[in-house]
C-alpha cells in the first residue's frame, strides 16, 4: 500500500512540477520580502534591504531543489534526466557506446541461449500433471533404463510405491493411410500410459489398460497433435478411421493435446500404439522374452507420501525376487529413479554435465565482459575527472554524480541486454525447429519463455551494477580543486591498479575460453581421424524394414536376396552388403556370450557383452572392413549349415584369450548354441559414440539369424544423387509398398558425430567470443594508456627517444598484462581439463598443439588489439602535440 | 556570529515543531520564533528551513495553508497536526534524556570513573 501511495505521489508530482515549483517559489519570495520588511524597518532603503535579504537567504535555487526533493518529486524526474544526459554523453562517444553495447549483447545473448537450453532440458519439468512426482526406473548397475516386458509386468503389478507404472518404447514403422507408405516414429506404450501420466485427449479417446487382451489385441493409434496437424490437416473426422501400420489395420482413436510431445524431451513421436501389439509394430515377438531388455523406459507417479528412497527399496525387493526366480534371464536387478525426460541418468548425466559446463563458460563470458566494461568505465571516469570535478565544485552531490554514472551503466547494460536477447530469441527460434538428423524426429523445444526474458533482464541489471561499481572509488575520492588546478594528468604510478587487475582477470578468462575451444576442435579432429573399422566414403546406406511391407519369416531372406541382386545390376556398383544395423549409428544390439566350457548360462557367468551384427557375406567387402585372418561368410553359411561367426580382435582377446589361434575355436550364446569362429576382422567404433573404448563385436551370417530390419551397404564411385535415384527405382520395381530411406554413410554418421560437433560448435562460439572480448579489453586499455600519456610521450620524443622506446613505454604495460593474463588463463585451462573432459571427447589441454595454439592466438590478439594505439604512438608529432596542450 | 552554535543534524525538525506548537506561523515567523526561544544562540541558514518544512508536511506532522501575514503579505502558515504534537512530545522526551545523559557524562570528574 505504502509503495503504491508513494509511487502515486511521485507520479502526481511529476505532472504537477510547474505548479509546485511556482508555489515553492512564492513561499521563498514571501520569506525574503518579510525579511526585507524587517531590514527596512531597521533603517535600510528598500532596494538594499531586499538585496541583503536575498544574500542572507542563501542558495535560492539549491533550496528550491531541496524543497522539491523533500516533497518526493524528483525520483523519476532525476532518472529521466540522468537517462537523457547519459544518452547525450554516449552519443558523443559512439565508439565507446557501440563497443560496450556489443560486448554486453554478445555476453548476455550467449547467457540467454545457454539458459534457455538449461531451462528446456533440466529446469523445466515435463509437461504432464504432477511432474514433480514422475520418475523413471533405471537399473542401478549401468544406469540403463531398458526393461523386458515380463519384468515390467512384475514391477507394475507388485510394487506398492507407484500410482501406476507405464512402459514406453521408441519404435519405427511403416504407415499406409491409403496412398503413399511412409516411415513413422512412434511410442509403443502400455495401455495405462495416458492414465498413469494423467493426460486427457484433445480429440476422441485414448486407449486404456482395459483394452489390452494379450498380444496384438489392441490395434489402436493415438496421434500426437503435431502429426495430426501436419499430416491430417486438423481433420476432426480422422477419429475412427482405419489405417495400415506395417500392413496391419489399426484404428485411429484420438489425438493427444498439443502440449504433450511424449515423455522424452528430445524425441517427439508421430503417434502412440499399445505395446501389446509389439509383434505387428516392432516385427519381433518379444513380449514373453524375459531376458530381452527392449522397453526403453518404465515410469510412473510416486504415490502421495512415498519418497524416492522408499520406492527404490520396494522395487529392489521385487528385483531380488526376480533375480532368484529367473537366474537365466535377469542379472542384477537393483534400481534407481531418475526423471524420465532425458531417459533417466542414461542420457541425463552426459547432457546435464554438458549443459552445466556450458553454463559455467557462458557465465565466464559475462564475467569477462563485465571486467572489460568495468575497466572501460574506469578509464572513462578518469577521462571525465575534469567534468566530475567541475560538477563537484559547482555544488553537485557525489551521490548525484554516482547516480548519473550508474544510470549510464544500467542504460548500456539494458540496451546491450535487449540487443543480446533479440539475437538469442532469433537463434532459439531457429534451434527449436532444427532437426539435426533428417531421419529422426529429434528436436528440442527451446523457444524462449518468460523465465528466459527474466533471466536476461536480471543479468543485464546485475552486470550493469557490477561494471558500474568499478569507478565508484575513483569518483568518491575525486578532489575537485586538485583536478581543476593540475589538469588531468592521471596517475603515472607503476603500482598495479584495480583496472590492471581487471584486465588480467578478463584476459585469463578469455584465455580459458580460447583454450577450451581449441581443445574441442582438436578433439573433434582427432575423433574424425580415428579408425572406424569401416570406410564410409563412397557408400550409400539404404534403410528398409521388410516387416513394414508385410514380409515375415521365410519371405525375408528371399526378398533380401532379390534386393541385393537388384542393387548389383546398377552400373558402377562395386559391392552390396546387408547388415541389420550399421555401426556408428543410433541403435545397436548387444548379446552376452559365454566361453565354450561354461555350462551354467546365467548372465552372471557371461564372458563378455558383445555388440552383435547380422551381415551378408559381402558386407565386409562393401563396408571396407579388413579381414585379419580366417575367412568371411559364404552363401553356404545358411540355416542348415553349422553356426559360425566372425569376431573382432577385442572379442578374441576377451572371450578366447588371444587373437592368434582364435580361428576354429568355439563359444556359446545364451540359448546354448555353439558358434565356431571362422574369421577375425579389424576392430572399430560400433555404438553411436566416437569415444568408445575397444568393444568386443561379433558378426553372424544373416541367413543363420534372420532380421527383417535391413540396411543395404552399396559401395560405388557414382555420384550419390544419381545412385540414390537408381536405388530407389530398383526398389520400387521390386515392391512399391516398401518404405526406404537412402543416405550416404557419412550422412548417417551425423548421429555419432552430433555430440562432438555440438560441443565443438558451442565451445568454438564461446572461444571466438572470448577472443573478441580480449581484443576489446586490451584495445581499450592500450588506447586509453596511449591517450593518457600523449603529452609525456611527446616530450620523450622531443628529447630524442627512439620510436621503439616510446612504443615500449606506451604499450609495454598492456602487453605485460596480456602475457600475465594469458599465462594465468592457460594454467587455469589445464587445471580445468576435468571440466572440459565432460564436454568434449579426448579433451586434453596438455596437448602441445593446443598449448602452442593458445599462446599464438593470444599473442595475435594482443598484436591486433594494440595495432591502432601503436599507430597512434608512432604518428606522434611532438611539436604539434606540445603546442596544442 | 561565533558565539552561535551549529545545529546538530536532525534537531532542526524538533525546533520547527516546537516553534509551531505555540501557534500557527509562516516560515519567516518560525525562524524568528526559534531565534526568540533559543535566545539567538543557534545558527540557522534561512533557506535551509524550507526543505525541513516541506519534509514535515509530507510526513503529516505539519499542515500548511496560505493566509495573510501581519505585514499584509501573502504567506504560507504552518501548524501542528495531532501526529506532529505527539511526535514533538516523544522527541522532546528523548532529547531530554539524551541531553541529561551526555551532560551527566561530561560533568563526571575523572577520579570518579
Amino acid at each position: 500500500m505504502k509503495l503504491v501511495d508513494s509511487l502515486r505521489l511521485r507520479i502526481a508530482t511529476l505532472f504537477q512540477r510547474s505548479e509546485m515549483n511556482a508555489e515553492i517559489e512564492e513561499e521563498l519570495r514571501s520569506h525574503i520580502q518579510h525579511r526585507a520588511d524587517d531590514l527596512e524597518r531597521s533603517g535600510l532603503v528598500r532596494a538594499e534591504a531586499e538585496r541583503r535579504a536575498r544574500i542572507e537567504f542563501g542558495g535560492h535555487e539549491k533550496f528550491k531543489e531541496e524543497c522539491y526533493e523533500a516533497l518526493g518529486g524528483t525520483f523519476i524526474e532525476t532518472l529521466v534526466q540522468d537517462a537523457c544526459f547519459s544518452l547525450r554523453v554516449l552519443r558523443k562517444s559512439p565508439g565507446f557506446a557501440i563497443v560496450a553495447i556489443l560486448t554486453l549483447a554478445l555476453a548476455i545473448g550467449a547467457n540467454a541461449v545457454v539458459f534457455a537450453v538449461l531451462n528446456a532440458l533440466i529446469l523445466r519439468p515435463l509437461n504432464v500433471p504432477r511432474a514433480e512426482s514422475l520418475f523413471g526406473i533405471s537399473r542401478w548397475s549401468d544406469k540403463s533404463p531398458y526393461q523386458s516386458y515380463p519384468d515390467y509386468l512384475d514391477l507394475r503389478d507388485h510394487n506398492r510405491s507407484f500410482d501406476g507404472l507405464a512402459a514406453c518404447n521408441i519404435s519405427q514403422a511403416g504407415l499406409d493411410t491409403g496412398d503413399n507408405p511412409a516411415r513413422v516414429w512412434l511410442y509403443e506404450v502400455s495401455g495405462n500410459y495416458f492414465d498413469a501420466l494423467g493426460i486427457q485427449p484433445y480429440l476422441g479417446r485414448f486407449f486404456h489398460a482395459s483394452d489390452e487382451h494379450g498380444p496384438n489385441s489392441a490395434p489402436y493409434i493415438v496421434l500426437t497433435y503435431a502429426y495430426w496437424h501436419a499430416h491430417f490437416q486438423d481433420d476432426r473426422g480422422v477419429v475412427g478411421r482405419t489405417v495400415r501400420l506395417n500392413k496391419h489395420p489399426f484404428a485411429i482413436l484420438g489425438v493427444a493435446p498439443p502440449e504433450f510431445r511424449g515423455t522424452l524431451l528430445f524425441f517427439s513421436p508421430d503417434f502412440f500404439v499399445p505395446i501389446v501389439n509389439h509383434e505387428q509394430v516392432g516385427g519381433a515377438d518379444d513380449l514373453n522374452a524375459r531376458g530381452t531388455h527392449w522397453i526403453f523406459m518404465v515410469m510412473g507417479h510416486l504415490k502421495a507420501g512415498v519418497t524416492p528412497a522408499q520406492a527404490i527399496t520396494d522395487l529392489t525387493s521385487i528385483g531380488s525376487y526376480l533375480e532368484k526366480t529367473y537366474p537365466q534371464d535377469d542379472g542384477q536387478m537393483s534400481f534407481s529413479l531418475a526423471r524420465p525426460s532425458l531417459a533417466g541418468d542414461f542420457g541425463g548425466r552426459p547432457i546435464r554435465a554438458f549443459v552445466a559446463g556450458l553454463t559455467l563458460l557462458a557465465g565466464l563470458i559475462l564475467l569477462a565482459a563485465c571486467a572489460n566494461l568495468g575497466s572501460l568505465f574506469a578509464a572513462r571516469a578518469a577521462d571525465r575527472s575534469r567534468e566530475v570535478a567541475l560538477r563537484l565544485a559547482l555544488g553537485a552531490g557525489r551521490v548525484r554524480i554516482l547516480r548519473q554514472l550508474f544510470t549510464e551503466a544500467i542504460l548500456i547494460s539494458l540496451i546491450g541486454g535487449a540487443v543480446g536477447l533479440w539475437g538469442s530469441v532469433v537463434l532459439l527460434r531457429g534451434l527449436s525447429v532444427w532437426q539435426p538428423f533428417p531421419e529422426f524426429p529429434i528436436n528440442l523445444a527451446v523457444s524462449p519463455d518468460a523465465s528466459v526474458y527474466g533471466v536476461a533482464l536480471l543479468l543485464a541489471l546485475a552486470s550493469g551494477f557490477l561494471f558500474g561499481a568499478v569507478p565508484v572509488r575513483q569518483i568518491v575520492q575525486t578532489n575537485p580543486y586538485g583536478v581543476i588546478k593540475s589538469g588531468s594528468t592521471g596517475t603515472g604510478g607503476r603500482r598495479m591498479t584495480a583496472r590492471d587487475l581487471l584486465l588480467v582477470v578478463q584476459i585469463a578468462i578469455c584465455a580459458v575460453l580460447v583454450a577450451s575451444s581449441m581443445v574441442a576442435v582438436r578433439g573433434l579432429a582427432r575423433s574424425l581421424h580415428s579408425s572406424f573399422g569401416f570406410e564410409p566414403r563412397n557408400v550409400m546406406l539404404v534403410d528398409t524394414d521388410l516387416s513394414m511391407a508385410g514380409y515375415s519369416s521365410d519371405k525375408v531372406p528371399a526378398m533380401q536376396r532379390r534386393m541385393s541382386d537388384a542393387m548389383q545390376t546398377i552400373p558402377g556398383v562395386a559391392s552390396v552388403g546387408l547388415v541389420d544395423s550399421p555401426p556408428l549409428h543410433m541403435g545397436w544390439t548387444t548379446s552376452i556370450v559365454f566361453t565354450d566350457e561354461t555350462t551354467d548360462l546365467r548372465p552372471a557367468n557371461a564372458a563378455a557383452t558383445t555388440i552383435r551384427f547380422e551381415v551378408s557375406p559381402d558386407y565386409f567387402r562393401a563396408a571396407g572392413t579388413a579381414l585379419l585372418s580366417g575367412r568371411t561368410f559364404t552363401g553356404h553359411d545358411d540355416k542348415d549349415a553349422p553356426r559360425v561367426a566372425v569376431i573382432n580382435q577385442e572379442f578374441a582377446r576377451k572371450v578366447l584369450g588371444s587373437a592368434t589361434n582364435a580361428v576354429g575355436r568355439y563359444f556359446k550364446r545364451q540359448d546354448g548354441t555353439r558358434l565356431q569362429v571362422v574369421g577375425i576382422v579389424e576392430g572399430g567404433k560400433y555404438t553411436a559414440n566416437l569415444a568408445e573404448d575397444p568393444q568386443p563385436a561379433m558378426f553372424l551370417p544373416i541367413l543363420q539369424s534372420p532380421s527383417s530390419e535391413t540396411w543395404m551397404v552399396v559401395r560405388s564411385n557414382r555420384d550419390p544423387q544419381q545412385l540414390a535415384a537408381a536405388i530407389k527405382s530398383r526398389l520400387r520395381g521390386l515392391d512399391a509398398g516398401l518404405p526406404s530411406f537412402i543416405q550416404t554413410w557419412n550422412e548417417a554418421m551425423n548421429g555419432a558425430l552430433f555430440g562432438p560437433r555440438v560441443a565443438t560448435m558451442s565451445l568454438g562460439v564461446l572461444g571466438v567470443m572470448g577472443a573478441m572480448l580480449s581484443i576489446t579489453g586490451i584495445f581499450g586499455m592500450a588506447a586509453y594508456s596511449v591517450s593518457k600519456r600523449m603529452r609525456e610521450l611527446g616530450i620523450r620524443m622531443a628529447l630524442g627517444a627512439q620510436r621503439k622506446e616510446v612504443l615500449h613505454a606506451a604499450l609495454g604495460r598492456p602487453l605485460k598484462l596480456l602475457a600475465f593474463g594469458s599465462a594465468t588463463g592457460l594454467l587455469l585451462g589445464i587445471l580445468a581439463s576435468r571440466v572440459l573432459a565432460f564436454i568434449v571427447y579426448q579433451a586434453t589441454p596438455r596437448d602441445p598443439l593446443v598449448l602452442a595454439g593458445v599462446v599464438l592466438a593470444m599473442a595475435l590478439l594482443g598484436l591486433l588489439a594494440t595495432w591502432i594505439p601503436a599507430q597512434r604512438v608512432l604518428s606522434i608529432e611532438p611539436l604539434i602535440l606540445l603546442r596544442e596542450e | 556570529m561565533n558565539d552561535q552554535a551549529q545545529l546538530l543534524p536532525g534537531t532542526l525538525d524538533l525546533l520547527i515543531l516546537r516553534a509551531v506548537s505555540l501557534g500557527p506561523l509562516h516560515g519567516y515567523g518560525i525562524l524568528l520564533r526559534i531565534g526568540q526561544i533559543s535566545g539567538n544562540a543557534l545558527l540557522i541558514e534561512q533557506g535551509a528551513l524550507y526543505p525541513g518544512l516541506f519534509r514535515l508536511v509530507r510526513q503529516g506532522l505539519l499542515k500548511a495553508r496560505w493566509g495573510t501575514s501581519e505585514n499584509n503579505r501573502r504567506a504560507k502558515f504552518y501548524e501542528l497536526t495531532a501526529a506532529g504534537r505527539r511526535r514533538l512530545r516523544e522527541e522532546t522526551d528523548s532529547w531530554n534524556r539524551l541531553a541529561a545523559a551526555i551532560a551527566s557524562a561530561l560533568s563526571q570528574q575523572p577520579e570518579e570513573t
